[in-house]
């Protein structure tokens, strides 16, 4: 039903970010996913990290794939360009806009049915080029769209709604991302808005492939006892390893910390993330430690939430490429077509 | 064994074929050989038959010296060069009777080896080698360049070119320019001293060649796409497609460098799928680039789901289709024009694709920068019909041309400033009435001109709906825009026979090197044919109206299932028993005698028939 028009009224009295938007200008139609689904929560984390980023909602590009978490991106930024693709083709379809135009922001969002199976090729292969992006999976662990099968990132021997037990190894994408050479990994949880919402703001802000990965209970299909994505089983396994505050570059720093207890690491833009360690020996920036203390615990049946692993001074792909500065797409004639004279020398140089 | 047998002394006008082992530096002393009767104004057609391999089988290079200046194969071999044991025995029997065998007579062979009717050029190659180098590596390249040493003996080719391409091959590289030189003059003197030179079939200095250039299409698409103003290279490694993709480089390093920053104007990017590849051009050129990919049938067939979504998403992709033998895996080193039905319907549901077709290299560069004006004009994806003949070999063709005064045609694209103005903006809405609805690229307005590309359907502001009436509304729309493309895609060419006829032919793409010497034969046989030649899909309304005015019209293609004459049928309302095929599908490039052959045995059938009717009465 996302055809039917959302009144736009602005109450004056919301609040307004530097821009002059509310948070209204960041929002989409209404969701016609179901009622108490995680994803929606994910949707309002991405309206208010952006309405708190001070974004102009049209420079961002929103993409996704196939699925329930794929038609989230008519929920939210309802002023920004949207492409939903085809199943597990978005990580393509992202790459090519983020070629052709490196000023916007990026924003891929899918499911774990979209990048864990049809998609995994191209999962890895948009990590490995260090695409400057957001990459939100929307986890919930079943293909909710066609009623509730499996998917690849249901961990073994977790139960179905009727009763069927998951055989098969569970792909964990923030690990899959860490070792293909995602420079900012993370995993969040929809009913964590306070974690997720920095989170989203701090993957905008960097550089390179930022990857998300939100676990998001199915309120319709994955929510039974006996399911490992469901809000109960998430909320008592939940291990966070830090807690994280962006700080855009106009932001006042406020609040004091005892010192040892908070890491600041500045991003290319100038903000900066706060991390506030919890666990004593998880570092960030350790990434064979990361993904040994990942392993170890979700052998222990733990989900680790948190900013996983963070490389924040890197290149990009249009680095590695060494594209101009102006983007592709606004290149013209004058900069692009050699000309006459130039053909008369190649044509002389073939004879 | 005989050595004066050949009575077939012909100047400018023969067919030498070297038969090589793939690897051993044969190809570019073979490409200076065919250069080097180029710089004597003579007219060649050059073919690399060559194995989908590195290392170690069999390759051919055939070069036709051809005086008249025909574009095509001829069939049948005058000198056959055997440099590769293997294939000693089909390559002694493919030489024209009277022709000449040109070999290593280091190893004594048996009479049986040999031809009584072909004369023998039999020269210890590697002896002399052996006696030259000791370097194994330099004993192979070597033995190439004495032997085209021996050549421009037997040949008459003038040494003074073949010296100039020398210079031009090693310029600053001193040591080797020495040694090539060296390796050159000792086969020639061998040749002289050896043979009765030169022989009856010679290369004579002409002004055959005049402006045109040689060079293989796939570098000619690339340097279209350049003219083009690609920007966003997309692809997937795949015979016979690979070296446009390569070429783009070569040409965007050239010409796509910022002159101060040294940064690129461009991104090429070999995608881990054709999957991929073509997702990254839709992304692209959704956002407002122009980008293309470039791939071969099983490329094509893995991008289906993909060009169903450009077609319907309405995305400006260019899709350079470089042709091989087929299907599957088929014959990768191999051409054929058998891809046509799986472009022109590419995708599930209705869909229609345009698809371009050109001869030669000269039309691949001009339809390859075109195809990014009628990508964006017409908002849908765009073929270049490619083959291997075309793509993968040097032809002798017309110069490149650029009008200065051209600039992109971006098509419908709405800006922030009518955005502004009040201009009613819907995606999928037909306001001109030519099925071309306006679009915005991504980031152009704050609050107006956003929408959402989506592969469901949708109505005319880009709303998510599955209201019969407003899908029906979308897919007649397509169709308009499908007839536009009619008129904005390049005409087919109509040449009339020299006397009137009722029969016709209609051809396109790599054929058309063939189809001018065979019709010229076909006329010496008084057999008339007003001829069409096709350069796009969909067809121009000239199609039908050519297939109206003729009795007969003979379909020229290169695949098994008349891939072209069933495109007719279905998008003309053409009877098909109105249409004869004339069908080539070995892999090989079609011939003039091929052609020839077929159509003057079909003319005669067909001129018999009304006989046997009355007759079986």
């Amino acid at each position: 039903m996302t055809y039917l028009a959302k009144p736009k009224i602005h109450h004056p009295g919301l609040p307004r970010n530097a821009l002059g938007y509310t948070r209204r200008d960041y929002e989409g139609t209404v969701s016609t996913l179901c009622a108490g689904c995680g994803h929606d929560s994910i949707s309002a984390a991405i309206i208010q990290a952006f309405f708190e980023l001070d974004v102009p909602p049209h420079r961002v590009a929103k993409l996704s794939g196939i699925g329930c978490s794929s038609k989230t991106p008519t929920y939210f930024l309802g002023n920004s360009h949207g492409f939903n693709s085809v199943h597990g083709r978005m990580p393509s379809v992202l790459t090519g806009a983020a070629l052709a135009n490196r000023d916007l922001i990026y924003l891929g969002v899918s499911g774990d049915g979209d990048s864990a199976s049809i998609g995994i090729g191209q999962f890895a292969h948009v990590m490995r080029r260090g695409v400057n992006m957001v990459y939100i999976v929307e986890n919930n662990g079943v293909y909710g769209l066609t009623k509730g099968q499996f998917s690849a990132t249901a961990d073994k021997g977790s139960k179905s709604k009727r009763g069927a037990v998951n055989s098969d190894e569970p792909i964990d994408l923030a690990v899959l991302a860490l070792t293909l050479g995602a420079t900012f990994v993370a995993r969040g949880f929809s009913g964590d808005k306070a974690q997720l919402v920095p989170l989203i703001k701090a993957a905008v802000a960097h550089r390179g492939a930022a990857f998300i990965d939100v676990v998001s209970p199915c309120v319709a299909f994955n929510n039974h006892h006996g399911s490992t994505k469901s809000y109960d089983y998430v909320r008592e396994h939940n291990e966070a390893v830090n807690f994280l505050d962006f700080i855009s570059p106009r932001d006042e720093i406020t609040t004091e910390y005892a010192p040892g207890d908070v890491r600041n690491v500045v991003l290319h833009d100038g903000g900066s993330i706060r991390l506030r360690k919890v666990g004593e020996h998880y570092d960030p920036a350790d990434r064979a430690a990361a993904l040994g203390y990942l392993e170890a615990r979700r052998e222990a049946g733990e989900v680790v939430t948190g900013l996983l692993y963070l490389h924040a001074d890197t290149a990009d792909m249009h680095d590695a490429l060494d594209t101009v500065t102006t983007p592709l797409n606004a290149l013209g004639d004058a900069d692009l077509v050699p000309g006459q004279a130039a053909l008369a020398k190649v044509n002389a140089s073939l004879r | 064994m005989r050595s004066d047998v050949s009575s077939n002394a012909r100047v400018n006008d023969f067919v030498v074929k070297f038969a090589n082992v793939n690897g051993s530096g044969s190809a570019s002393a073979n490409g200076l050989f065919a250069r080097s009767i180029l710089r004597m104004g003579v007219p060649v057609a050059a073919r690399n038959i060559f194995p989908s391999n590195i290392q170690g089988l069999p390759t051919w290079y055939e070069v036709r010296v051809v005086g008249d200046g025909w574009r095509g194969r001829r069939g049948g071999v005058d000198l056959m060069v055997a440099m590769n044991p293997q294939t000693w025995d089909q390559d002694v029997a493919e030489i024209d009777p009277g022709g000449w065998l040109f070999y290593d007579s280091t190893r004594p062979q048996p009479p049986s080896r040999f031809r009584e009717d072909v004369s023998l050029l039999g020269l210890p190659l590697t002896a002399i080698c052996n006696a030259a180098y000791t370097d194994a590596r330099q004993r192979q390249l070597f033995k190439n360049i004495i032997y085209l040493g021996a050549l421009s003996a037997l040949l008459d080719i003038a040494p003074e070119e073949i010296d100039q391409l020398f210079g031009e091959q090693y310029k600053g590289k001193e040591a080797l320019l020495d040694s090539n030189r060296k390796a050159f003059a000792m086969g020639r003197e061998h040749a002289l001293q050896a043979f009765d030179c030169p022989l009856p079939i010679r290369v004579a200095r002409s002004n055959g060649v005049g402006e045109r250039i040689f060079i293989d299409g796939n570098s000619a698409a690339a340097l279209g796409s350049v003219y083009g103003g690609a920007t966003v290279a997309a692809w997937y490694p795949i015979t016979p497609s690979s070296s446009l993709a390569e070429a783009f480089q070569t040409y965007c390093r050239k010409f796509r460098t910022d002159p101060v920053t040294k940064r690129k104007r461009y991104a090429i990017i070999q995608a881990e799928d054709e999957l991929a590849s073509i997702g990254m051009v839709i992304g692209a050129a959704w956002n407002g680039a122009r980008a293309f990919t470039t791939t071969s049938g099983p490329g094509v067939s893995l991008m289906q789901e993909f060009l169903g979504l450009a077609y319907f998403a309405e995305i400006p992709v260019v899709l350079f289709d470089v042709q091989r033998g087929s299907p599957s895996t088929g014959m990768p080193t191999r051409t054929q024009q058998a891809d046509l039905l799986s472009c022109a319907y590419a995708s599930h549901g209705d869909t229609k694709h345009v698809l371009l077709l050109p001869e030669d290299p000269t039309e691949a560069f001009a339809f390859g920068a075109q195809a990014f004006d009628l990508a964006d004009r017409l908002q849908t994806p765009v073929f270049v019909m490619l083959d291997l003949d075309i793509g993968m070999q040097d032809w002798l063709t017309a110069p490149f041309a650029w009008n200065d005064a051209h600039a992109m045609d971006r098509g419908k694209v709405m800006t922030a400033a009518e955005l502004d103005a009040g201009r009613d903006f819907g995606r999928y809405l037909d306001a001109e009435g030519d099925g071309i609805a306006y679009r915005t690229y991504p980031g152009t307005h704050a609050t107006l001109g956003s929408y959402f590309t989506r592969g469901t359907t949708k109505d005319r502001y880009a709303r998510y709906t599955e209201e019969g009436p407003a899908y029906v509304d979308n897919m007649q729309r397509l169709l308009r825009k499908f007839e536009t493309a009619k008129s904005l895609v390049p005409a087919p060419v109509l040449t009339k026979a020299s006397k009137p006829t009722r029969n016709g032919v209609i051809y396109f793409g790599s054929t058309g090197a063939a189809m001018d010497e065979s019709l010229a034969a076909l006329e010496l046989d008084g057999i008339h044919l007003d001829r069409l030649r096709l350069r796009a899909f969909p067809f121009a309304d000239a199609v039908a109206d050519f297939i109206a005015a003729h009795d007969r019209v003979f379909v020229v293609e290169q695949n098994r299932d008349a891939q072209m004459k069933s495109l007719i049928v279905n998008e003309c309302g053409i009877d098909p028993s109105r249409l004869i095929s004339v069908l080539h599908y070995d892999g090989t490039p079609v011939t003039a005698r091929f052609i020839t052959r077929e159509i003057a045995e079909k003319a005669r059938l067909f001129n018999v028939t009304p006989l046997r009717r009355s007759g079986a009465a």
